[in-house]
């Protein structure tokens, strides 16, 4: 199965992404922000970094790279799409999920061994996984606060759609401790933390975050 | 209710990362108009009753020491009604 | 507008022009005169006035770096030596490794965000410049008092700067120091380093050579940016009020930055570019003056062709803006084609600005007017030298015959205290307040970063070759003994990466000091060299390049003499180093070296207001032998884990070993006081597993190591003799600090 990863301009996470698919079970493709086609991938991944520099507003102008309207059109059709990070926002700003990423609540870019909580594995992304498990990732973001109306929030928590959330001190004042969550099919997911950077022990605080990428296979071969 | 308004800009001569990176993203979306895009800060600020000319001096200072960075930016302080 | 061409300068040959405003001495004045015949152009004045400044060109401290060379060890690592923009050493498996390290103090003090990011950036440019990936950054800082106003200002500023650039670039950082004195206070250091990896066959290098390839300007476009200076020049030539207010801050863009990065690694893998430079310090003068000198010397440059940000500067601040993220390239014709075709898809901006000519003249026109026309090399290479005088200050002889005068704890409530208090003082607390705000996990070959001894890289995923890297300075001893201070600071980063088992391979330095006007302080500055050159050759260990920054320096008082020492190392399997700390109960720790009672210029002094004493002797050749035992005891699996013992001796690192991973430890110590707070050099505290007794012993022996027991491993508290420490009081105290004075 072929996983496509997206550069865009200030992009920085893209190696890491494609070594996690690979070492997930994987072929990793890479995506270019002007791309016109996305090469017969079966998922797509967003990755983290700063694209175009990450001013006006994080995500704010790749939304509109070539790339994401292909994107977009796919994952209305049902193709798994993993937003990490910046890739959270761009999915955000895409509007492919809803809420915001907004300054985290210490104002400080803020890199450290993430505890969080899985909390749905229904999706395309989480099905390796067990509800409840705990996992370490890095999570590193100046902008990793979710927010969003009360109303949404209502909706996202009633459909079960937050996939994953933080345990302990809240790092940047998520709303509901929420760091990961999906669309209502279950395709997309948008997760602020870094599984990418956990695949393996040496170079992450542990291999926990291999599941994500292992997940992807489930979903293909159902 | 009048409020104070300060507007913080990077100086002229100060690199805009920011405002280049939208002037950059305009046209890739069609829009053709910009030859330049700066962007800035704007403070709202809400007194009691209509700003006194007292306020809107110690607004001028806070600005100075505050709400703009004098190194890099300029700062403009307006009553809006 | 006047514009002041070689024809004009020609026939006006008294004009008189502000040379002293762009700190031009009147003899450097003159014999610019004397090597071009004429009075120089106000562009040409531009030129030599910021290539002869003790920034670009070293005058005060040439004739004592040059000891670098002359005392140069034998080594085959070395590659590409001193005088590029970095060295780069051979680390095996056909890798090359380029690092260097730069100061960016004054800028951090003015505009504190903007300085310390654009310090980044230009020390990540330098890396890229020759040819390699940038794989890491580190950045040892230096503040005044950490509860002084101006800190609190001062260091929030800094060290967002630094993260805000080098994580939007995608740089791991890897670790660095953060450490206050008073004398640092209006006085910030911001050391960046950078590391960078290529293959041998990818080494790029500054020179213009081959008659007819082109100049090719590439990056950022040119604004006004850090040319305060010269605007004197500017008013003079098109009168007041002719151009705006330009500013003496640079502003970075980090995401030009790592586009122009990518484009540039796509522009070194089609091999396109014959040589290379990166803009810093003194923009295009630099850039163009050291290319033509590369190469035969003969260079044309348009430089109206430049592209600029804003329209008025004058063709004097064209050349010495230093607006960031911008690289020049020499690049045969046949190829721009393509060279344009790339940077079209990362969106760079790209001129061909001028040709490599015959000849030895750097040639630059204005709207085909000549406005320079100089021989490059005297621009480039040929500055000033100065032979500063120089005395041992009247302290020395004042602070070495004074003895330290300090409590030293004896008790068990003593110890208590006293292990607390240092576990808590700000150049030993927890420094996650600072790191927690970089990110150490890009690029995913992050091995070890902050609070490990070391940085380490991994470079190649298949054979885990990897590379590590400290830098350390101790400016206590510096000041009490420049000569040792500099030989001690060696040693103390060549341990850092030898206790996770890296042999080390090369240096670098950023000699941070006073004001080099001063005897006093060029003394020191001399006497650093002296030792860091001596002790190099003593070690094998190569220089491969380095920065000077002078004029830290308020008033009369100068900063402590910080001569920065960065040692990179090489690992063959970065799943073999030896951890920092242990994670289990029940293993045995020793100590690898002598302890004396060297309390002068240790932290304990220093929290005591004390400075005075002799410091520690340097012994180079224990040193090298404490690291063959690391470097063995890592090959034979000897040690569970292994910690350099430095500032805050004993009682810190056996602290930052039991919090590393919450796992206590109790100690057995004779003489505790002393035991605890000396800083003798040359020590390590291993940890092993009982099995491992007699082969720990046979290796100390061998290479005539003293080895002592020190304790167990286990339980959650650090037990000291009598004096009992929860790990939790302990943690509280370490990483209270920070947050407490920085929010």
């Amino acid at each position: 199965m072929r996983v496509g990863v997206i550069t865009f301009p200030g992009t920085l996470d893209d190696r890491d992404a494609a070594r996690a698919v690979i070492a997930g079970g994987a072929e990793a493709v890479a995506l270019w922000h002007a791309d016109a086609d996305l090469k017969n991938v079966d998922a797509v991944i967003l990755p983290g970094g700063f694209s175009y520099g990450d001013y006006l507003r994080c995500g704010a102008i790749s939304r509109f790279a070539p790339v994401m309207k292909l994107v977009i059109e796919a994952a209305g059709k049902g193709m798994p799409v993993l937003g990490i990070c910046n890739g959270f926002q761009v999915l955000c700003e895409s509007h492919l999920l809803p809420g915001a990423l907004t300054r985290n609540s210490d104002l400080h870019f803020l890199c450290r061994d993430q505890e969080i909580e899985i909390t749905n594995t229904q999706t395309a992304w989480t099905s390796s996984y067990s509800v409840g498990q705990k996992i370490v990732i890095p999570l590193k973001n100046g902008e990793g606060s979710f927010q969003c109306d009360d109303e949404t929030l209502a909706q996202l928590e009633g459909e079960g759609r937050v996939i994953a959330r933080y345990v302990g001190q809240n790092p940047n004042g998520s709303r509901n401790l929420i760091a990961g969550i999906s669309n209502a099919r279950g395709n997309v997911v948008g997760l602020m933390p870094h599984p990418e950077h956990a695949i393996d022990a040496l170079t992450g605080p542990t291999a926990e975050g291999l599941g994500f990428f292992t997940s992807i296979l489930n979903a293909m071969v159902k | 209710m009048a409020k104070i308004v300060v507007d913080v800009m990077l100086k002229p001569e100060i690199l805009d990362p920011q405002g280049n990176a939208v002037a950059s993203a305009l046209p890739r979306l069609g829009f053709t108009f910009a030859t330049s895009v700066r962007q800035g800060k704007r403070f709202e600020i809400e007194v009691v009753g209509d700003p006194t000319s007292e306020q809107l001096a110690e607004v001028e200072k806070a600005a100075e020491v505050l709400l703009s960075n004098p190194v890099i930016e300029n700062y403009v302080v307006r009553v809006e009604k | 507008m006047a514009l002041d061409t070689v024809a004009i300068a020609q026939t006006t040959p008294d004009d008189i022009q502000p040379f002293a405003q762009l700190g031009l001495k009147a003899d450097e004045y003159a014999r610019i005169k004397e090597i071009l015949g004429r009075r120089p152009t106000s562009s040409e004045l531009a030129m030599y006035s910021v290539m002869w400044s003790e920034h670009c060109s070293y005058k005060s401290s040439k004739v004592h770096l040059k000891q670098f060379g002359d005392k140069a060890p034998k080594s085959d690592a070395l590659l590409v030596g001193i005088g590029e923009n970095a060295g780069v050493v051979d680390v095996g498996q056909g890798y090359a490794v380029t690092f260097k390290i730069e100061s960016h103090n004054h800028p951090s003090f003015v505009e504190p965000y903007q300085g310390a990011a654009t310090g980044v950036g230009g020390i990540v440019r330098d890396i890229l410049t020759m040819g390699a990936r940038p794989v890491a950054v580190m950045d040892p800082l230096r503040f005044g008092p950490a509860d002084a106003p101006d800190t609190r200002r001062v260091l929030p500023g800094i060290v967002a700067g630094v993260g805000g650039y080098g994580n939007c670039l995608g740089l791991p950082n890897i670790g660095g120091e953060v450490i206050f004195d008073e004398t640092y206070a209006g006085n910030p250091l911001v050391n960046a380093l950078c590391i960078g990896v290529m293959k041998h066959s990818d080494i790029k290098l500054a020179k213009a050579a081959g008659a007819g390839n082109l100049v090719v300007l590439y990056g950022a476009k040119t604004g006004g940016d850090g040319i305060g200076g010269v605007s004197v020049l500017a008013s003079e030539t098109f009168g007041s009020g002719g151009s705006t207010k330009r500013p003496s801050v640079q502003v970075g863009d980090p995401f030009v930055e790592k586009v122009l990065i990518e484009c540039s690694l796509e522009i070194f893998a089609e091999d396109l570019v014959v040589g290379i430079q990166d803009l810093g310090g003194a923009g295009l003068s630099c850039a163009t003056s050291e290319l033509a000198s590369g190469g035969s010397g003969g260079m044309k440059v348009a430089l109206d062709k430049v592209p600029l940000r804003d329209p008025s500067l004058s063709p004097e601040e064209i050349l010495m803006s230093e607006s960031q993220e911008r690289m020049c390239a020499i690049v045969e014709p046949e190829k721009l084609a393509r060279f344009l075709e790339i940077c079209a898809k990362w969106d760079v901006t790209v001129t061909a600005i001028g040709e490599v000519t015959d000849g030895d003249r750097l040639i630059i026109t204005w709207n085909d007017q000549v406005i320079v026309n100089v021989p490059p090399r005297t621009v480039a290479h040929e500055g000033p030298v100065y032979n500063r005088p120089m005395a041992q200050p009247a302290y020395i002889d004042d602070v070495n015959s004074q003895v330290v005068q300090l409590p030293i704890p004896s008790s068990a409530a003593e110890i208590r205290a006293t292990v607390l208090q240092l576990a808590g003082t700000p150049n030993l607390a927890d420094k996650s307040w600072v790191t927690s705000q970089y990110d150490k996990y890009v690029q995913g070959n992050t091995i070890q970063s902050q609070p490990d001894d070391s940085g380490m890289i991994r470079i190649d995923e298949k054979t885990h070759l990897g590379v590590a890297i400290s830098t350390d300075a101790n400016a206590n001893w510096s000041y009490l003994n420049p000569y040792q201070g500099a030989k001690l600071a060696l040693a103390e980063a060549a341990r850092n990466i030898a206790t996770a088992g890296a042999r080390p391979l090369a240096v670098t330095n950023c000699l941070n000091f006073g004001s080099p006007e001063d005897p006093g302080v060029m003394w020191q500055f001399a006497e650093s060299v002296r030792g860091l050159a001596d002790g190099c050759l003593e070690m094998g260990l190569p220089v491969t390049g380095g920065n000077v920054s002078f004029y830290n320096q308020t008033g009369a008082v100068a900063i402590l003499p910080t001569p920065v020492i960065g040692v990179l190392g090489v690992i063959d399997d970065v799943r073999t180093r030896t951890p920092m700390s242990f994670d289990v109960a029940g293993l045995d720790l020793y100590l690898l070296g002598d302890t004396h009672a060297d309390l002068a210029g240790s932290e304990w002094a220093f929290m005591h207001g004390q400075r005075v004493g002799q410091s520690p002797t340097a012994d180079l050749g224990r040193e090298m032998r404490l690291i063959e035992v690391l470097l063995a005891g890592r090959e034979e699996k000897i040690f569970s884990a292994a910690h350099d013992l430095s500032q805050g001796g004993l009682s810190a690192g056996l602290t930052e070993m039991v919090l590393r991973h919450s796992v206590g430890a109790t100690i057995t110590l004779a003489d505790v006081g002393i035991s605890l707070l000396s800083e003798s050099p040359g020590r390590v505290i291993v940890a092993i597993e009982a099995s491992k007794t007699d082969a720990l012993s046979t290796l100390a022996a061998k290479y005539h190591i003293t080895l002592s027991k020190l304790g167990t491993t286990g339980g959650d508290s650090l037990i000291i003799n009598d004096a009992v420490i929860s790990l939790a009081e302990l943690r509280t105290a370490h990483t209270a600090t920070f947050p407490k004075l920085f929010g």
